[in-house]
C-alpha cells in the first residue's frame, strides 16, 4: 500500500465539544452519506477524580474533506450503567452501514483495582442517520472466554460475502513494569464470524504473528478489501516505554490475506510511517481505513495517541 | 410438602487451627460421595486484609459416610490457586459445584474480582481434577460463562448437573447494581444454561424463578434435584438492600418443574426456616440437596452467609 498524507484535518481542541470534552479525538472511524462524510471519534472529560471518561463525537466533513460541516453537539452514546463493561469509556464505536441498519460497535472500557482497566465489546443501533446510539443490551456481545481472559476490545465489523467479520483484540497477560509501579498490558488481534451481526463465535488463536517480540502490543485492526484481496492495517508497539519513547511507540502494521483467515504480515508494505517533524512525528496508531467517492482513505492518529486530533492520508495507485 | 428435620451444624471453620486459608467462612457447600466419605465442597476465607477486604476460597471436608458428623479430612490447601493478575478470578473462587465425569471431577466456580466504581464483578469459570478430586486446573485463564448482551454483570452461584445425557448450569446473572449512597448492592436472579458437553453453553436468557419480595429480590444457590418424577429446586432468597440481619436476610425458597424450563414457585412447599436462636438463626442460606443411602439430606448456611458454617438437615416427608 503507498499512502500519501493529507495533513491532520481535525483538532479537538477547535471546537466545543458535548460533555465537557476538550481535548482527544481518537480512533477516528467513518460513516459515509452522499454528500458527506461523518467520523465517530473518542474525546475525552476528566471526572471528579481527575481520571478519563472516553465519550464519541463526531465530525461531518464535505466529501473532499476540505471543509468541517459540523461538529455534534449533543451525545451521540451515553457511557454504561454503574458496574457495566462501558461504564468509564468507549473507545472506539466502530460504525458499519448494514442495508437499512446503522450498527454500532461498542469498545467499552471500565475500571478495575488490581490492574487498571477491562474491557468487552457491546452493539448498538441507530435509527437517526447514525446522530444517536442505543444500547441492544447492558452488557456485551463479545467477551472475555477461557482462552481470551481480559481486555476484549477496539472492534472492527465487516461483512464480506454476506458474512459479518469482526477483528478485535483480547488480552494475553497484565506484567509489572520494571519499578513495579504499574502494571502494562499486552494484547493482540483476533477474530470472529456471525452471520447476523449480533451472535459472534471466536475463531481462536492468534492471526498476525508478532514482530518486536512475545510481549509485542497489537491494536486497532482495520480491514478492506481492494481488487479481491484483503488488507489489514493495524497499529503495534512495545509493551513498555511506549507513551515517552519514540521508538517503543505506535507503529502501523500491515497484513494481506485472500481468503479472511490466513494472513500474512508484511509491515514494509503499509506504506505509512511517522513524519519527519509535526503532529505524527512520534507515533501513528488507531488506523481506520474506508471507501469514499471510488477513492481509498485512511484516517489515524499522531502524537500522544491523539492528543490533538487525527489525520488523513489518501491511498495511491501503486 | 417438604418436610426437613435439622440434625445440627456439621463444619465450623472456626475450629479448624493450622490453615491461614480457612479462617472463617464455609459457604455454598456441594457434595461429591465417595465409597467411605462424603466430600463436601465449600469456600472459605483467610482473614480479611488492612482494608478489610477479603479473598475467597475453595476447599472441601471429608464427612465419615455412616456418621455426617464425623469429619475424617480437611483438605490440605486449596482445591485451586487464585487467578493471574487482571484474571476474572483473581480475588476469589467461590461458591464451587462440582461433577464427576469421565474419571475425572470437574468444578465450575463463580471467580471474582475488584472494580472501582462497585465492590465486585463475578464470572464463571470452570476447572478439573485429575486426582479424584483433591486438586484442580483450570481449563483456561478466562471464564467460560462470561458476562453477556442481557447478563451484564454479576454472573455467579453455578450449580452443574447433568440429566437425561444434557448438561445444565443453574447460575445467578446481576440485573443491575443498586445505587444506596455508599456501597452499591447487585440485584441478582436465577438462571439456567444448557450444554452437550459441559464446555460450551447455550443461555435461556430469562429468569426461571418469580420474585416474591420485590421486584429487585436477590436469588441464589438453584439447587436442583429429581425425585418422585419431578424437578425440584430448593434456593435462597432476600431483599436487596439492608438484608443483612434477621428480618430481611437469606430464608429458602421451593420451585417444581416438569421440564426444567418452567418453574413454579411455591415457598409454603418447604418447612427450611430459621432457628429460634443458635448458629441459623437470622438466616438460612444456600441450599444444596443430595441423596445418600436412600435418605435425602440438605446442607445449608446460617447466620453471616456461613461465616460459622454448614449445617445438615434430613428429609423426613415429602408428600407432593
Amino acid at each position: 500500500m503507498k499512502w500519501k498524507k493529507l495533513g491532520k484535518i481535525f483538532d479537538p481542541t477547535l471546537y466545543k465539544l458535548p460533555n465537557g470534552c476538550v481535548e482527544f479525538a481518537q480512533a477516528p472511524q467513518s460513516l459515509v452519506f452522499d454528500d458527506f462524510v461523518r467520523i465517530y471519534f473518542s474525546t475525552r472529560q476528566r471526572d471528579a477524580k481527575g481520571k478519563y471518561l472516553s465519550h464519541i463525537s463526531f465530525v461531518d466533513f464535505d466529501l473532499e474533506f476540505q471543509k468541517v460541516l459540523r461538529v455534534s453537539s449533543t451525545s451521540v452514546i451515553s457511557l454504561g450503567k454503574l458496574g457495566c463493561y462501558d461504564e468509564h469509556g468507549i473507545f472506539p464505536l466502530n460504525v458499519l452501514r448494514d442495508g437499512e441498519k446503522i450498527l454500532g460497535y461498542i469498545g467499552g472500557w471500565n475500571r478495575r483495582v488490581s490492574v487498571s482497566v477491562d474491557g468487552a465489546i457491546g452493539l448498538a443501533l441507530s435509527t437517526d442517520e447514525g446522530e444517536s446510539f442505543t444500547r441492544t443490551g447492558d452488557g456485551p456481545i463479545l467477551a472475555a472466554s477461557v482462552q481470551e481472559p481480559f481486555l476484549i476490545g477496539d472492534p472492527f465489523v465487516a461483512k464480506f460475502n454476506d458474512e459479518y467479520h469482526m477483528w478485535y483484540i483480547h488480552g494475553l497477560k497484565w506484567i509489572l513494569g520494571e519499578n513495579n509501579l504499574s502494571n502494562e498490558r499486552v494484547y493482540k488481534i483476533g477474530h470472529a464470524k456471525s452471520a447476523d451481526g449480533f451472535t459472534w463465535a471466536k475463531t481462536g488463536g492468534r492471526i498476525i504473528p508478532d514482530r518486536l517480540n512475545d510481549n509485542e502490543c497489537q491494536a486497532l485492526p482495520t480491514v478492506i478489501n481492494i481488487a479481491n484481496r484483503y488488507h489489514m492495517l493495524f497499529c503495534y508497539r512495545q509493551a513498555f516505554d511506549f507513551r515517552t519513547e519514540k521508538e517503543g511507540g505506535y507503529r502501523i502494521g500491515y497484513a494481506y490475506s485472500d481468503n479472511l483467515t490466513d494472513w500474512t504480515r508484511n509491515d514494509q508494505d503499509c506504506g505509512i510511517d511517522v513524519s519527519e517533524s509535526g503532529w505524527d512525528s512520534e507515533m501513528v496508531c488507531y488506523p481506520h481505513m474506508f471507501h469514499c467517492d471510488s477513492r481509498v482513505y485512511l484516517l489515524y492518529n499522531g502524537n500522544e495517541f491523539g492528543r490533538n486530533g487525527f489525520g488523513l492520508a489518501l491511498l495511491e495507485d501503486d | 410438602m417438604f418436610k426437613w428435620k435439622k440434625l445440627g451444624r456439621v463444619f465450623i471453620p472456626q475450629e479448624v487451627k493450622d490453615r491461614a486459608w480457612l479462617k472463617e467462612f464455609a459457604q455454598a457447600p456441594s457434595v461429591l460421595i465417595y465409597d467411605d466419605f462424603v466430600r463436601v465442597y465449600f469456600s472459605c476465607r483467610p482473614a480479611p486484609d488492612e482494608a478489610g477486604q477479603y479473598v475467597s476460597y475453595s476447599a472441601f471436608v471429608d464427612l465419615n459416610r455412616k456418621n455426617l458428623f464425623e469429619i475424617v479430612n480437611v483438605s490440605e490447601r486449596p482445591i485451586l490457586e487464585l487467578g493471574e493478575l487482571g484474571t476474572f478470578d483473581e480475588f476469589g473462587i467461590y461458591p464451587t459445584s462440582v461433577i464427576r465425569n469421565d474419571g475425572t471431577v470437574l468444578a465450575y466456580y463463580g471467580g471474582w474480582t475488584r472494580c472501582e466504581s462497585t465492590p465486585y464483578n463475578v464470572a464463571i469459570g470452570a476447572a478439573i481434577s485429575r486426582d479424584d478430586g483433591k486438586t484442580f486446573e483450570r481449563l483456561g485463564p478466562g471464564p467460560i460463562l462470561p458476562i453477556a448482551v442481557d447478563e451484564p454483570m454479576t454472573i455467579s452461584g453455578p450449580k452443574i448437573r447433568r440429566f437425561n445425557d444434557q448438561w445444565y448450569l443453574w447460575y445467578v446473572a446481576g440485573k443491575k447494581w443498586a445505587e444506596t449512597g455508599g456501597r452499591p448492592e447487585s440485584v441478582f436472579k436465577i438462571r439456567m444454561a444448557t450444554s452437550l458437553d459441559g464446555m460450551n453453553w447455550s443461555r435461556i436468557g430469562r429468569d426461571l424463578i418469580e420474585s416474591k419480595l420485590e421486584a429487585d429480590e436477590c436469588q441464589a444457590s438453584p439447587d436442583v434435584f429429581f425425585h418422585q418424577d419431578r424437578y425440584h429446586m430448593f434456593f435462597c432468597y432476600k431483599y436487596s438492600l439492608d438484608f443483612r440481619n434477621r428480618e430481611r436476610g437469606y430464608r429458602i425458597g421451593y420451585a417444581s418443574s416438569d421440564d426444567m424450563l418452567h418453574w413454579t414457585r411455591d415457598d409454603s412447599q418447604t418447612d427450611m426456616d430459621i432457628s429460634e436462636e443458635g448458629w441459623d438463626s437470622e438466616m438460612v442460606a444456600y441450599p444444596h440437596v443430595f441423596e445418600l443411602d436412600n435418605q435425602i439430606y440438605m446442607l445449608y448456611l446460617g447466620n453471616q452467609v456461613g461465616k460459622f458454617g454448614f449445617g445438615l438437615a434430613q428429609l423426613i416427608d415429602s408428600k407432593l
